[in-house]
């Protein structure tokens, strides 16, 4: 059933038994959103240049390192234990009494759906590397997101899903539109203001290096989805299916729709547009995907491509260097659909009746839900940079920016090919500082 | 006469073509590179193979150009191609005895002064 229907209240009430189906679904669904992030990461290192794609591949990956723990020593609790209506409280902290049993999200175990809620902190705090690429100080952006997903993602989280203000409101948000993607979304622009530009913003083309890992990343992304949003149900049962099929049908009709734009403005379709497009659509039907009927789900995914197509052309031509728009496809898509589930969802189809079926009420709480979090959103992640900033400094130098970040912060490249490399038998743990000059290579010196 | 060859960092490509456009300097060749210039080398580890990088990505520009334009040529690539640290590259001038322009057989500074060249549609 809808996630704002769960109660996590340890009471006295005996805890359902465990259902082996459900069970199932849970463990199968939590691997495909813990899929999602190393997908994100490729559909992110396509887009950046090639001296920076395996910073840009480990700001995904070591998300599903720096938040798996913060998420588990503190995070759940933020977000899931009792507590008031704005933040949980800390019984969970360090996972005590998180134990096998069921409870008011269903017959699950309780540390299954710790994991599986896991999953999706941890894809949302890397959502938003999207915006820093290229010049950001890794340790900074680890620091960063350690603090954004205890402080941003839990309390949201624990807003809409833990018994907080906007699920006691009635806002609707079945798989995380509001709390994964406006969040991200809105993190994301504040995040790239404060960060600000790429040093070569503006002045060099900053095209995509494989267009190849950024269709693969969309691929994947499409494919854990089907866990995002029907493993939300939390039940294997038919909500969970309607989520499921409505996550395969939104999307096509975002990609039908944003390739009709493409061939419209530029009279060819872009594989990177259809990338981008797949990904729009999952987070359009994201709020909506167990409330509404797939014709209404491949409305939100048609509709979702227009402001996200215009969007991301606008961004571009600004000093808003989102560099791989986050904004336009998770924020903008998040918008778009949280509202649009106040328009199409259905009692009929397990979600509260929207405008379409005569209340448009629904509507005004989608979008209180949407200013709430995103003003949450923007206000935490300037503050939190600020903080981080005064330990370290939030971008890497000018001129280590155009070595480009993984020889500077990984001391590895994508590519190498081996030419021109010395085998080290013992490395010098700190470089020396005017080490003399082999002289190995005179025929060169003139280089 | 001259031939330039520079070689530069990959990352001031882009300002060197800017600065050259500029200077009105037009008609060149880019290729890609390894080399080294002093520079100290990078060490990257994989796994527990520690390696150093002895060469470095460069880009290597060659420009023929007539007499008047050798010094705008050189002092385009000095000024925008540098960082100030080692590695920033150098710029060779070396004679040319003889050059043709294939498309007309033009020759010498004939054929290194850049022509308007009408575009289809144009």
């Amino acid at each position: 059933m809808a996630l704002s229907l769960l109660m996590l209240q340890a009471g006295p009430a005996a805890p359902p038994p465990l259902s082996p189906a459900d069970t199932v679904w849970l463990m199968v669904s939590t691997a495909l959103v813990l899929l999602m992030t190393p997908a994100l990461g490729f559909f992110y290192g396509g887009l950046v240049r090639s001296k920076n794609v395996l910073n840009t591949l480990m700001m995904s990956f070591s998300a599903l390192g720096v938040v798996g723990v913060t998420w588990a020593l503190l995070g759940y609790s933020l977000a899931f234990a009792p507590g008031n209506g704005f933040v949980g409280g800390l019984r969970y902290a360090f996972l005590r009494g998180v134990g096998l049993e069921g409870g008011g999200w269903g017959g699950t175990p309780h540390l299954l759906f710790m994991a599986y809620q896991g999953t999706f902190a941890i894809i949302t705090a890397a959502l938003i590397s999207g915006a820093v690429v290229e010049r950001m100080r890794f340790g900074a952006y680890l620091l960063f997101i350690a603090l954004w997903s205890l402080l941003v993602y839990s309390p949201v989280a624990h807003w809409v899903w833990g018994k907080g203000w906007l699920g006691t409101l009635g806002a609707l948000d079945f798989a995380g539109g509001t709390v994964v993607h406006v969040n991200a979304g809105v993190a994301a622009v504040v995040a790239a203001l404060v960060v600000g530009t790429r040093s070569d913003y503006g002045r060099k083309a900053l095209i995509p290096h494989d267009a190849t890992y950024v269709l693969l990343g969309a691929g994947l992304l499409w494919f854990g989805w089907f866990g995002f949003n029907g493993g939300s149900a939390l039940a294997a049962n038919g909500t969970a299916a309607l989520a499921f099929v409505n996550t395969m049908l939104a999307p096509a009709a975002t990609l039908v729709a944003w390739t009709l734009l493409d061939a419209g403005r530029l009279g060819k379709a872009t594989a990177v547009g259809g990338a981008t497009a797949i990904v729009v659509g999952l987070v359009a039907i994201t709020p909506a995907a167990g409330f509404v009927g797939p014709m209404g789900a491949m409305a939100i995914g048609a509709l979702a491509a227009l402001p996200s197509y215009f969007g991301i052309l606008y961004r571009s031509r600004t000093r808003l260097d989102d560099s791989l728009d986050v904004f336009a496809a998770h924020g903008t898509g998040g918008i778009v659909g949280a509202v649009l589930t106040g328009v199409f969802a259905s009692a009929a189809w397990g979600g509260t009746d929207g405008l379409l079926h005569g209340n448009p009420g629904l509507v005004g709480k989608q979008v209180v839900a949407i200013l709430a979090a995103g003003a949450y959103s923007a206000v935490m992640t300037a503050g939190i940079l600020k903080l981080v900033s005064l330990a370290i400094p939030l971008r890497r130098a000018a001129r280590e920016e155009g070595i480009g970040l993984d020889v500077v912060q990984h001391g590895e490249e994508a590519y190498a090919r081996g030419e021109g490399a010395l085998l080290v038998l013992d490395p010098p743990r700190a470089r020396p500082a005017a080490a003399p000059r082999p002289t190995t290579l005179s025929p060169a010196e003139g280089a | 006469m001259k031939l330039i060859v520079a070689i530069i960092r990959p990352e001031k490509l882009g300002e060197t073509l800017e600065a050259l456009y500029r200077a009105e300097v037009r008609g060149l060749t880019v290729t890609q590179v390894q080399g080294h210039g002093g520079e100290l080398e990078r060490v990257e580890t994989y796994r527990g193979t520690t390696v150093k990088m002895e060469l470095q990505e460069k880009v290597r520009l060659e420009i023929g150009v007539s007499e008047p334009f050798v010094e705008r040529t050189v002092m385009a690539i000095l000024e925008s191609a540098r960082t100030g640290d080692v590695g920033d590259g150098k710029v060779f001038v070396l004679p040319v005895e003889k050059v043709y322009r294939i498309r007309t057989g033009e020759e010498d500074e004939a054929a290194v002064t850049p022509q308007h060249t009408p575009i289809a549609g144009d």
